[in-house]
């Protein structure tokens, strides 16, 4: 495969197909609706590249073999959705105490419970807050897009390898089944062209022997370990904020959406533009680390923030926790799996925006 | 081994399990490419005892764990050391998939009838009529209520996968002897690529059965053993004549 070539290709195939440029050398899984197209691609491209894959028993042992791969210094991916992605908690937990570097796809289907299929978001609080015990975060990247799919799957298992952290990319059903043409803008690496790294667990040849823990019985050595967590999670809440702004020049009102209702939200704002409103986008594209700052500089300007989601409203407490009471913060969210059209949420941003022009 | 006191009760059958272990890894000469999976349970701590890598796993997940690092570094002889609670009651899914599939990994399992660091409290193969914090009633572990305790080794030698499973005990020292070999033939397996191996070992717990170490070797011979038949449960090794699965 040449680079800079253009194809094609379904959301689902695009996050395997960057795993495997990105030199990914094992993946575990186990069946889920709506992930199974990925799981599948990666049965049939790793089987084709002499990687490992390995259909689990459960998602439990999906992630925990996922954990002890890792801990040989690969590069190793799993994915699941919303119940299974509850299920790999723990063991999400335990590769973020060692510091161990994994991607995690979470392809977000309607809960709570078994819920349904179809496309949403209800899983933003467990992605950014850490999702299993204790005080650690994951880096949670929001793609809105086949390209950003690609993109961001590469760009996580660099992170993931960057911070020794996992690394969870956040999608549903709609941009896992939608076609659209991805360029591959980056060079294919092999597994055996990574750097060794100098932690892993492969057998204490010609070195003293390792071990990887997360039990510090001892609390101050277990204190200093999670205010080290913690200073890694500075350094990356300095480092790696992404978003993207669409006419938020001169907006007067800020909707800020994630994901599909990013794709639903730009074609409903550039309606409202085409229409003389003073309406703009901010989409988040990492929900961890969130873009506080950003948000909070555009609220010295913009008073009115609309929250869109799938959901009935979980990043609405980190826009609000950006705005920091400087402006006001709406809603509007579908949960359950609804995906609302670019027509409602245009009505919806519309009565607002008059209400808003009304009371000025 | 390091150059370090253990933390287990007097008595306990871990340090001589340990020992045994490691004892085996160095005779093979596979010391610098062995990686040991220790579990959520009294033996945690395994890393500071055994000079090899390491790495802790969730409670029950050492199989997984395992197969994973098995998986993504064929060449690294890869072990387990699980006891009764984690690899028969939370990770029995593991530890039979793992078998099943005939992961090419060596588990040494520990059953000491009773989960040890978390107080004594039943475990999946504590005998029945044995009295326990969590099955306190003066008969003690009753069927009607509790159940049978699993036969792990007949359980994952009934799969395909299983490639070699043997029962041993250390409370004497022929007991220990065997347990040594029975540990070195499930890491030849491992070697020569066989698939599943797996040594269960009964070991005696006196701080949670309340004896002395000496009547807690022979509760394993009169009490232990009649239920958890010892020898090779199963060996299908190509060249074996003792396939009892």
């Amino acid at each position: 495969m040449k680079n800079k070539e253009k194809r094609l290709m379904r959301g689902s195939e695009a996050i395997g197909e960057a795993a495997v440029r990105a030199g990914c050398a094992c993946y575990f899984g186990y069946p889920i609706t709506p992930q199974n197209e990925l799981t599948e691609y990666m049965a049939r491209r790793m089987m084709e590249t002499g990687r490992v894959f390995l259909q689990s028993e459960s998602e439990i042992a999906a992630i925990n073999m996922s954990l002890g791969a890792a801990s040989t210094g690969v590069r190793v991916m799993t994915s699941s959705s919303s119940p299974g992605i509850s299920l790999k908690q723990e063991g999400i937990s335990f590769i973020a105490a060692m510091e161990l570097p994994c991607v995690i796809v979470n392809i977000v289907r309607g809960g709570p419970g078994l819920g349904n299929i179809a496309p949403a978001q209800s899983d933003y609080f467990q992605a950014t807050r850490g999702g299993g015990h204790g005080d650690y975060r994951t880096i949670v990247l929001a793609p809105g897009s086949v390209q950003e799919l690609y993109d961001l799957t590469r760009k996580s298992f660099e992170l993931a390898d960057e911070y020794r952290t996992p690394v969870l990319l956040l999608a549903d059903g709609m941009l896992g089944q939608m076609m659209e043409p991805v360029v591959f803008n980056d060079k294919e690496i092999l597994p055996e062209q990574l750097p060794d790294k100098p932690w892993t667990v492969k057998g204490a040849k010609d070195r003293p022997s390792r071990f990887i823990r997360s039990l510090l019985l001892d609390v101050d050595v277990e204190e200093e370990q999670n205010w080290r967590l913690y200073r890694k999670y500075q350094r990356i809440e300095r480092r790696e904020i992404r978003h993207e702004e669409y006419y938020m020049k001169g907006a007067e009102l800020a909707i800020v959406a994630y994901g599909t209702a990013a794709r639903i939200a730009k074609a409903a704002v550039k309606r409202c533009v085409e229409k003389n409103m003073r309406v703009g986008l901010i989409r988040p594209i990492s929900l961890w680390p969130f873009p506080y700052e950003h948000i909070y500089k555009t609220a010295e300007t913009v008073k009115h923030f609309m929250s869109f989601e799938m959901s009935t409203g979980q990043m609405i407490e980190d826009v609000q926790l950006g705005v920091k009471g400087r402006a006001e913060v709406l809603m509007y969210g579908r949960p359950g799996g609804v995906v609302p059209t670019p027509a409602e949420l245009f009505r919806v941003i519309s009565r607002a925006y008059n209400k808003i022009a009304r009371e000025k | 081994m390091k150059d370090a006191v253990t933390h287990y009760c007097q008595g306990c059958g871990h340090s001589v399990i340990h020992r045994l272990t490691a004892e085996v890894i160095e005779e093979l000469g596979i010391a610098d490419r062995a990686v040991g999976v220790p579990p959520a349970g009294c033996a945690v701590l395994a890393y500071f005892y055994f000079d090899v890598d390491m790495i802790e796993a969730p409670h029950g997940r050492a199989c997984a764990v395992a197969t994973g690092i098995k998986r993504a570094n064929p060449e690294s002889i890869v072990f387990s050391y699980q006891g009764d609670g984690d690899l028969a009651a939370i990770g029995t899914a593991e530890a039979v998939h793992s078998a099943n599939r005939s992961e090419n990994i060596t588990v040494i399992f520990v059953n000491n009838a009773v989960y040890g660091m978390t107080g004594g409290q039943m475990a999946p193969t504590t005998l029945l009529g044995q009295r326990t914090t969590t099955s306190p009633a003066a008969a003690g572990r009753e069927v009607h209520r509790e159940g049978y305790p699993i036969k792990v080794s007949e359980l994952l030698a009934s799969l395909e996968g299983s490639t070699y499973i043997e029962r041993c005990a250390v409370n004497s020292v022929r007991a220990i002897r065997r347990t040594k070999k029975a540990i070195r033939e499930a890491f030849l397996t491992q070697m020569n690529g066989e698939g599943f191996s797996m040594v269960e070992i009964l070991s005696p717990c006196p701080t949670n059965w309340k004896m002395s170490p000496v009547k807690s070797w022979k509760w394993i011979d009169e009490v232990m053993t009649p239920y958890f038949p010892l020898g090779v449960i199963k060996d299908s090794r190509k060249g074996s004549k003792k396939d009892a699965g």
